[in-house]
Parts: structure tokens; C-alpha cells; sequence
């Protein structure tokens, strides 16, 4: 009890002050003011994909994170302005694209991630100056496969960084470089004849582009006139045909001979610092099958002349990286050499394993709102929360007379001090607030004004019991407080399983409902209390005026002794009433 | 309890505090087990027979909502039909229906993106509207396996967190009886919506499982007076735990009222304007499990969690000996209550009249201060 018998309520007051203005003060900085709105209130498209694994089991956050990645590119390759890739659970990826009819995107974003290695044929380097390079790298033996490697590896750096060169010098040397710019949108559809394949995507045949392993010169005149832009996002990438595409940059332009080796060949790949060397090499280990494709490969590309001698790393119809082959490489075990950083190392090592072990995705819902909708939506929910804040206010005022301000001042604060946070929250983790979000901020109203309830009732209980009104205020928040704390603990107990183990629109519902149970605890403890007692000093609520909700005659029981008013008791009634045994 | 005629309210609820007018829920609470169980009997048998009606989400299927200010029952067949002559497989058979008075509802089997495009198409051509103002919702088969899967998960740690804490913050017989009380509310309103035949979304799962929170919360706060009041209990020898329960449940009745009233203001104006302007969707299927839930809980907090834990209580040792005492007590003191039941005939009569006669005997040694204050337990201070 020391702590309400000395209550500093000025000194709380100005705590919540306080925070309110810092609240309000990073807004101001930041000059947001409106909540990030989920897909709901503001149209949209959302597509929640489910991840399962060949055996079954959940797959692994690596994996999980890989394929976040890859969506990620395939996203923002359709051009897709706005869209949230994020994770949901152990196995669900959540696409949140803003604006409708993306049929197509949902097409895409659920294909499953296809690997395959393939022989480069021909290169157009990127017209662009800052071109980053593409990390080449060599692959070689090493380690474990040492026996049965040659012992004279080049070093990769240097020639690599030569071998890039020559390319660029060497490409514009065959084929007078046609400008990149060249508008080719539609070129390799109307421009092959010989296009068997009604996919229009295909830009490439057999026949056409690329006779007994050599590029011909359709095929080259077609990766002139290519446009990175026009790359599908995951584009069908069937192994067995070639395929003009380019970098993940969307600079460099490849064409590329049908896959030798595809990603379930691939057993693992891992990132590593070689025992002499500098920088990360990425190992990969072939599985038995894909071992002896892999050496008939390379057998087939080292000694052949840049570019032909290198291989391209296609990721979802993308090229990730381009080594070369130096010498024929057998036993299933190679190095990718090159400038690596450890970053770029692991991605490409991430990139290898988890093409091998393909997540398929099943699309679980595609939820399409439009923006009409939405603001009807929003508008719905604005007018529920208007109306429920409305109707407790109303009913505090009626059943508490004057106290019914305090509830609506604190209602007032805690929505305050909510919607801030709802917009600075959506700042910093990106939180959006939907519909099932705004519900939960209108359920919260209820919780919040129980808190005033509980606390109003004990005071009320003591005040009764004989207390004088500004003694209750104190005496009653002690036992108060207790219940108020262990209810709150309920509802943040909830909130925070629901949150955890949930999916789509229970979490907005559990983090608004989270939130607002904290700050009901911080309102209750640092507002309403300490506004009671500065009110139980006043002549108005401290006297138990008829309309303050504290008056006593209008507590106290029915006085058929003729008493007029409660009888003044110091000490608690238990006393008294032992006295009359 | 009508011994005045004005300012009625105010008064109530401090006969309720002082425990002069009191409602014996704990003594009674075989009525209510009985109440409860024939409530639970059909709402078991609901579920059972009638199942639950589910929403797409769970059984996989397409939703396609449009505009169509001023729909009736012609634009209803017309876009039924336009439906059908897409050809589509999975929309051979269409559940049409108008929401609200400016929207129309097409529910599908399951369609691909692709199938659910065209029908789609042929809605907003139907209606002349853009397709961009069309909403979908086209949602996998196993999706709602999945929902189910992870919320079960995420519900049995809820119950197992809430059990460890009522077990430290109070006692695990409180938890118990908490948790009993919750799965009545569950029962009780899964099987209103099974009786109904309302849809069953996941935004009605959020509502569910709100609604454990909320029983819970309001549980707790009773629970909370019932461990003030019986706080070294067996000190005395003047009333037992069931008393003091009750005691405190009726002193929590006016907050459990007035939370109750509070909780459900906003959630009505949820379902008024989710069930009014909105036609349908989050926020009806939301505030309705709620609505119901609240009125469940409210219901179950006073009526069954309180007498379950008295029951619980009551089986142990010191407890037993306790209510021996205060029979014993108020035999011996029966005998002056004769004379003075004409004095007092107010509340004790409804009040604690099945528990040991304690309302005629105790009058007489008390003035009417000290009998408003009956059954006080001796702990407050």
C-alpha cells in the first residue's frame, strides 16, 4: 500500500503526456499519418502460397527463405509495383500486391523454382556501363576429389577477369553489336518463322537457334535483338530446348544450349573458404547420376574458346551465374571459384541446394478486393469503431454520471496512443492494419473500458464500506490493480498464441487486440488512476456530489434506521462486526 | 428486494456488495449444471446431426463478389445463368445469392485461376460492371486443413499457457473450473452456429477463439474476489468457501453486467454495420461468434465456473470441516432466530436460504447495519 499512500498523479500525468508527444513527435518527423493499410481496406490482390515438401515434412526455413527470394525476383521481374513477399507460419508465403487483375502474377508466383545447368553458346554483354559482372568463376575439383584431379587449375581470378574482357571484345568482333535498345519486344515471336511451339514465350527452337551444339546465326541475330525486359518471370524453361534469356540484372543477354544437368542433380552445395586461397568458393556435390552428366559436360565445354566453354547456373528461366570450364571434370565434386564474397558465395550455394530439392507450391487462396470494396470496407470499420466508442461512452456517462468522463478521456488516450502506434508500427515492421485489425482495435474498446469498470466498482465497494471518497480512490486501486493486471495477462496470453500459431487475418486481429491490452495497462496505471485522485481532491467528485458517480447516498443501502448517511467507519467493517459478536 | 421505490438501481448494486440482497448461484448450482448440460446436450446433438455449415475457406471453392445496385431476384438468375454458360466444370452449379442490397455473391467448387478469371468475366459482363471491380476469392483445397491445422495447435498451448498461469497467479482448481467453463462456452456456441446454420469462416474462428479469451478474462476477475474473500477462511467459523464464493460472485455481478453491456456495445455496432452495411464478410462473421460468445461467457463465468470451483474446493479436508463448523455454529445459534424474523425479512429469505438456513438465523444478532454485512469474510481490509 506504500505506493498509493504518497500517489503522484501530476507526475504520471505528464509520463502519458510525454509519450503521447514522443508518439506524436516521430509521426511529425516522419510525417505519416495515415496507417498502412492492409489489401483489404485499399484493394488489392493477395495470394497465400503453401509450401510442401517431396517427403511431407515442413520445410526448412533455408528452404522456405529461398524460395521467398525467388518469388521475390519473380515479383518485381513482372514489373509489379508495391508488392510484400513475407512469411507466414512454417510454410506459407503471403504475395500482397496492390491493384487488381494480376491474373498472370498468380499464375507465376507459384511455380515451382527450376535449376538447370546449361552450355553457354553466346554472350551480348550488357549495354549498361555500371554492368555489375556476374562473379565468373571456374569450376575445378577440389578437396575430396583431389586424386582424380588435375593438378594444374588455373587460378580463377585472373583469367576470369581477363576472360570477361575477351568476350565483350570478342562478341562485338563476330557480330557487329546491334544497340541493346533495338525495340525487339515482340521480335522472337513474329521474327522465328520456323516456331513450332505456339508458346509465345518460347523464343526459341531447336532448329532455328542452335544446330549440332553451335549457335547458328538465327540464333545469334535473335539474341542481338533480344530485350531483357521481355524475359518472363519464371518463364517455362524446359530443359531440353535452348533458351535466349539474360542476367538477373537484366543486362547481359545468353544464349543457351537444353540443360545437361538439372537441379535434382545436384546433391548439395555449400559455401567455403578453399585451404589456399582467398575469398569463397562454392563447393557442389553431384548426385551419381548427375556426376557422370556433369563430366560429360564439362568433357564437351573445357578447351573449348570463351564463351563457349562456360556454363550457365538458370534459375527460373534467369541466368545466376555463368563459370567456366577449364578441364573435363569427373567424380561429382567441383568448385565454383571467382571473386566471392562470403554473401554472394552462400546465395549461390543457396540457390544450388534448394533448386535441388524444389519446394512445390500450392496456392492456397487468392483473395482479390477491389479498391471500391475496400474503401467501403475501411469506411465500415471506421463507422463500427465511431459507433462503438459512441454507444460506451453514452453508457459510461449514464451509469457513472460525471466518473463517465474519466472513461471517455481514457478511452480518448488509449485510442490516441493505439492509432500512433498502429502508423508507427506500420513504419518500422511494416505491420498493415485490415479489417479483422480494426475489429480488433473496436473488441478492445470493451476491454479497455472494463479495466475502468473493475477499478470504478472497487472504489465504489469502499466508499460504501464507509470510506471517505479520496481514501476509496487509493484503497480500492490496490485491490484493483491486482485483478486488472491478471485479466490483462489473459488477454495478452491469448493474443500472443493467437498471433503465433496463426494464419491470414487472425494476426491482425491478435496484434491489434495485443496492443491495445498493453496499452489499456499503461492508461489505466498512468492516466485514469492518477486522474482519480486529482479529481477525488475536487469539491465535486471528493464530496460525493449526487451526479459525480460517487455519491454515497445513491450507494449506500436503504437507511430504514433513520440513518442519514454511512455510518463513518475508519477501520475496514470486519471489525465492526467482530465487535457485535 | 423492493423496499424502495426510487433510485432502484444504485441501491441494488450495494445489497448485491453488502451481500443483503443476494442470489444464491452457488448454492443452486445443481439447477445450473443441469441448465448447462441440457444446453451442451444440444448443441452436441447440433453439431452432430445438422454439422456445421462451412465457408469456402475451409472446403475449398470460389467467391466472387460484385456490385449490383438495386439486385433482386431476376439479376439473381440472370447472373446464375451467365454462370453456368461459362461452361466452367466447378461452376456447373452456382450458389447465387444477393448480400445487402448493391452486392451479389457467387460461390463456386473449387476453380482454377484461370476458370475462376472467366467467370469472373462473365459476372462483370452480366452486370455491366468492370472486372476490376469484381472481388475473388478463389481458395485451395487443403487450405482450410491447414487453418485448422495450425489453429488447433495454436489453441491447445493457449489452454495449456492459461492453465500454468491461473495455477501460479491463483490456484489450479481455479484453473480447472476456468477452463471447464471455457470449453462449455465453446460447445455452446459452435452449437448455435451448427443449430443456425450460420457459415463458419475463419474470421468466425478469430470470434471463437476471442471468445476463450474473453470467458477467461471475465472468469478471472470473479475468481479474483472469490480468492480475496476466502483468503484465510479457515480462521473462522461463520460461513463456508461456498458462501464466500457466492459472496463474491454477487458482488461481482454488477461489474460482470455492466462489462458484459460494455463488451457487447461495440461488438453490436460491429454486426450492425458488418451485418447492415456491409451485407457480409470479416466483420459480421467476427462481431456474430462474438455476440453469441460474450453472452455465453458472461453466462458461464457466474453460473458454472464459480459453483465448479466451490464443488472442487469443497472436497478438500480443511474445507469440509470448515462447513461442519458452520453448521454446527449456526445450529446453536438457531434457536433466538424465531423472534427476529419478522425484523429483517428482506434479502437473506432469497438469499442464503438452501445453504444452512443462514438468512432467519443469523438476523437476530445483528442490527440491520451488521446483517448487510453478513458473510462478510473476514479478510478484507
Amino acid at each position: 500500500m506504500a505506493s498509493t499512500n504518497a500517489p503522484r498523479p501530476w507526475r504520471s500525468l505528464d509520463v502519458v503526456v510525454a509519450a503521447l508527444a514522443l508518439v506524436y513527435g516521430l509521426l511529425a518527423v516522419q510525417d505519416l499519418w495515415l496507417p498502412r493499410l492492409g489489401l483489404d481496406l485499399r484493394g488489392g490482390t493477395s495470394i497465400t502460397l503453401t509450401a510442401s515438401t517431396p517427403d511431407g515434412s515442413d520445410p526448412s526455413p533455408d528452404s522456405i527463405d529461398q524460395a521467398v527470394e525467388i518469388i521475390r525476383d519473380r515479383v518485381n521481374g513482372s514489373g509489379v509495383a508495391e508488392a510484400e513477399v513475407s512469411t507466414q507460419g512454417s510454410n506459407n508465403v503471403i504475395v500482397a500486391v496492390p491493384g487488381v487483375g494480376e491474373d498472370e502474377l498468380v499464375q507465376i508466383v507459384g511455380q515451382t523454382a527450376e535449376l538447370r545447368f546449361r552450355p553457354v553458346l553466346a554472350v551480348v554483354p550488357g549495354a549498361s556501363p555500371q554492368e555489375a559482372p556476374t562473379p565468373e568463376a571456374t569450376p575445378a575439383p577440389e578437396g575430396t576429389g583431389e586424386p582424380t584431379a588435375p593438378t594444374d587449375q588455373p587460378t580463377a581470378t585472373p583469367t576470369e577477369a581477363v576472360g570477361q574482357r575477351a568476350v565483350t571484345s570478342g562478341l562485338t568482333a563476330q557480330e557487329t553489336a546491334t544497340p541493346v535498345e533495338t525495340p525487339a519486344a515482340e521480335a522472337p515471336a513474329t521474327e522465328a518463322p520456323p516456331t513450332e511451339q505456339p508458346a509465345a514465350e518460347q523464343p526459341a527452337t531447336e532448329g532455328a537457334l542452335v544446330a549440332d551444339g553451335q549457335a547458328t546465326p538465327e540464333g545469334l541475330a535473335q539474341l542481338q535483338a533480344f530485350d531483357c525486359s521481355q524475359v518472363e518471370v519464371a518463364a517455362t524453361d524446359a530443359p531440353e530446348d535452348p533458351l535466349v534469356t539474360c542476367d538477373q540484372d537484366g543486362t547481359t543477354r545468353f544464349l543457351l544450349a537444353p540443360a545437361d544437368v538439372v537441379g535434382t542433380d545436384i546433391r548439395r552445395a555449400t559455401a567455403e573458404i578453399p585451404q589456399a586461397g582467398l575469398g569463397f568458393v562454392v563447393s557442389l556435390d553431384f548426385t551419381s547420376e548427375g556426376a557422370d552428366k556433369f563430366y560429360e559436360s564439362t568433357q564437351r565445354l573445357a578447351g573449348q574458346q570463351f564463351p563457349q566453354n562456360a556454363f550457365a547456373i538458370v534459375l527460373d528461366g534467369r541466368v545466376v551465374s555463368y563459370p567456366t570450364v577449364n578441364e573435363p571434370i569427373p567424380g561429382g565434386q567441383a568448385v565454383i571459384e571467382g571473386q566471392f564474397t562470403q554473401q554472394e558465395a552462400q546465395r549461390l550455394a543457396t540457390v544450388l541446394s534448394y533448386g535441388a530439392l524444389p519446394l512445390s507450391f500450392e496456392t492456397s487462396e487468392v483473395t482479390t478486393v477491389s479498391p471500391t470494396l475496400g474503401s467501403e470496407q475501411l469506411e465500415a470499420g471506421l463507422l463500427a469503431g465511431a459507433l462503438g466508442l459512441l454507444l460506451v461512452s453514452l453508457y459510461g456517462l449514464l451509469y457513472y454520471r460525471a466518473l463517465g468522463t474519466v472513461v471517455i478521456a481514457s478511452l480518448a488516450v488509449a485510442g490516441a496512443f493505439a492509432y500512433g502506434l498502429v502508423v508507427l508500427l506500420g513504419e518500422w515492421i511494416g505491420f498493415t492494419l485490415t479489417l479483422a485489425g480494426i475489429a480488433g482495435l473496436i473488441v478492445a474498446i470493451g476491454i479497455t473500458a472494463d479495466s475502468f469498470v473493475v477499478y470504478f466498482e472497487r472504489v465504489r465497494d469502499d466508499v460504501r464500506d464507509g470510506r471517505s471518497i479520496r481514501m476509496a480512490v487509493e484503497t480500492g486501486w490496490v485491490r484493483a490493480r491486482r485483478t486488472i493486471l491478471a485479466s490483462d495477462a489473459v488477454s495478452l496470453l491469448a493474443a500472443f498464441f493467437l498471433y503465433t500459431f496463426s494464419v491470414g487475418n487472425v494476426r491482425g486481429f491478435a496484434f491489434t487486440l495485443g496492443l491495445t491490452t498493453l496499452i489499456d495497462v499503461f492508461v489505466v496505471f498512468l492516466f485514469t488512476k492518477p486522474l482519480l485522485t486529482l479529481l477525488a481532491r475536487s469539491r465535486f467528485f471528493g464530496e460525493g456530489h449526487r451526479f459525480s458517480g460517487l455519491a454515497a447516498e445513491r450507494m449506500a443501502a436503504p437507511r430504514r434506521s433513520g440513518r442519514a448517511a454511512p455510518a463513518p467507519r475508519d477501520r475496514a467493517g470486519t471489525t465492526t462486526e467482530e465487535a457485535l459478536r | 428486494m423492493t423496499t424502495t421505490e426510487t433510485a432502484k438501481r444504485a441501491p441494488i448494486a450495494n445489497r448485491l456488495y453488502t451481500g443483503e440482497l443476494s442470489f444464491d448461484i452457488v448454492g443452486h448450482s445443481r439447477r445450473w449444471y443441469a441448465i448447462s448440460a441440457g444446453l451442451l446436450a444440444v448443441a452436441l446433438l447440433a453439431i452432430l446431426l445438422r454439422g456445421l455449415t462451412l465457408g469456402i475457406e475451409f472446403t475449398g471453392g470460389s467467391e466472387i463478389t460484385a456490385p449490383a445496385p438495386g439486385v433482386d431476384a431476376s439479376t439473381v438468375t440472370e447472373v446464375r445463368g451467365a454462370v453456368i454458360d461459362t461452361g466452367v466444370p466447378g461452376a456447373a452449379e452456382p450458389i447465387v445469392t444477393a448480400v445487402g442490397e448493391d452486392r451479389i455473391r457467387v460461390q463456386t467448387g473449387e476453380l482454377t485461376t484461370e476458370e475462376s478469371t472467366r467467370v469472373r468475366d462473365a459476372v462483370a459482363t452480366e452486370l455491366g460492371v468492370p472486372t476490376d471491380d469484381v472481388a475473388v476469392q478463389v481458395v485451395g483445397p487443403s487450405w482450410g486443413e491447414e487453418i485448422t491445422r495450425t489453429a488447433a495447435l495454436g489453441l491447445l498451448l493457449f489452454l495449456g499457457g492459461v492453465i500454468l498461469f491461473l495455477s501460479i497467479a491463483f490456484e489450479w482448481k481455479m484453473a480447472i473450473a476456468a477452463i471447464a467453463a471455457l470449453f462449455h462456452d465453446i460447445v455452446a456456441t459452435v452449437g448455435i452456429y451448427a443449430l443456425v446454420g450460420f457459415a463458419i469462416t475463419p474470421a468466425t474462428v478469430i470470434g471463437f477463439i476471442t471468445i476463450l479469451g474473453y470467458s477467461l478474462y471475465d472468469t478471472v476477475v470473479v475468481f479474483d474476489k472469490v480468492r480475496e474473500n476466502t483468503k484465510g477462511i479457515t480462521a473462522q467459523n461463520r460461513y463456508t468457501y461456498s458462501e464466500a464464493a457466492n459472496l463474491a460472485v454477487n458482488q461481482t455481478l454488477v461489474r460482470s453486467v455492466n462489462t458484459s453491456v460494455i463488451a457487447l456495445l461495440p461488438i453490436g455496432a460491429i454486426l450492425f454495420v458488418g451485418a447492415g452495411l456491409l451485407g457480409a464478410g470479416t466483420l459480421k462473421d467476427l462481431a456474430l461468434a462474438l455476440f453469441i460468445g460474450v453472452a455465453v461467457g458472461t453466462y458461464s463465468s457466474i453460473f458454472i465456473a464459480t459453483p465448479l470451483l466451490a464443488d472442487l474446493k469443497e472436497r478438500e479436508p480443511t474445507l469440509q470441516a470448515l462447513t461442519r463448523r458452520v453448521r454446527a455454529r449456526r445450529g446453536s445459534v438457531a434457536v433466538a432466530a424465531v423472534s427476529a424474523a419478522e425484523t429483517a425479512p428482506v434479502a437473506p429469505a432469497t438469499g442464503r436460504r438452501e445453504v444452512g438456513e443462514t438468512g432467519e438465523r443469523h438476523q437476530p444478532q445483528r442490527s440491520t447495519r451488521a446483517q448487510r454485512r453478513g458473510g462478510r469474510p473476514p479478510g478484507r481490509r
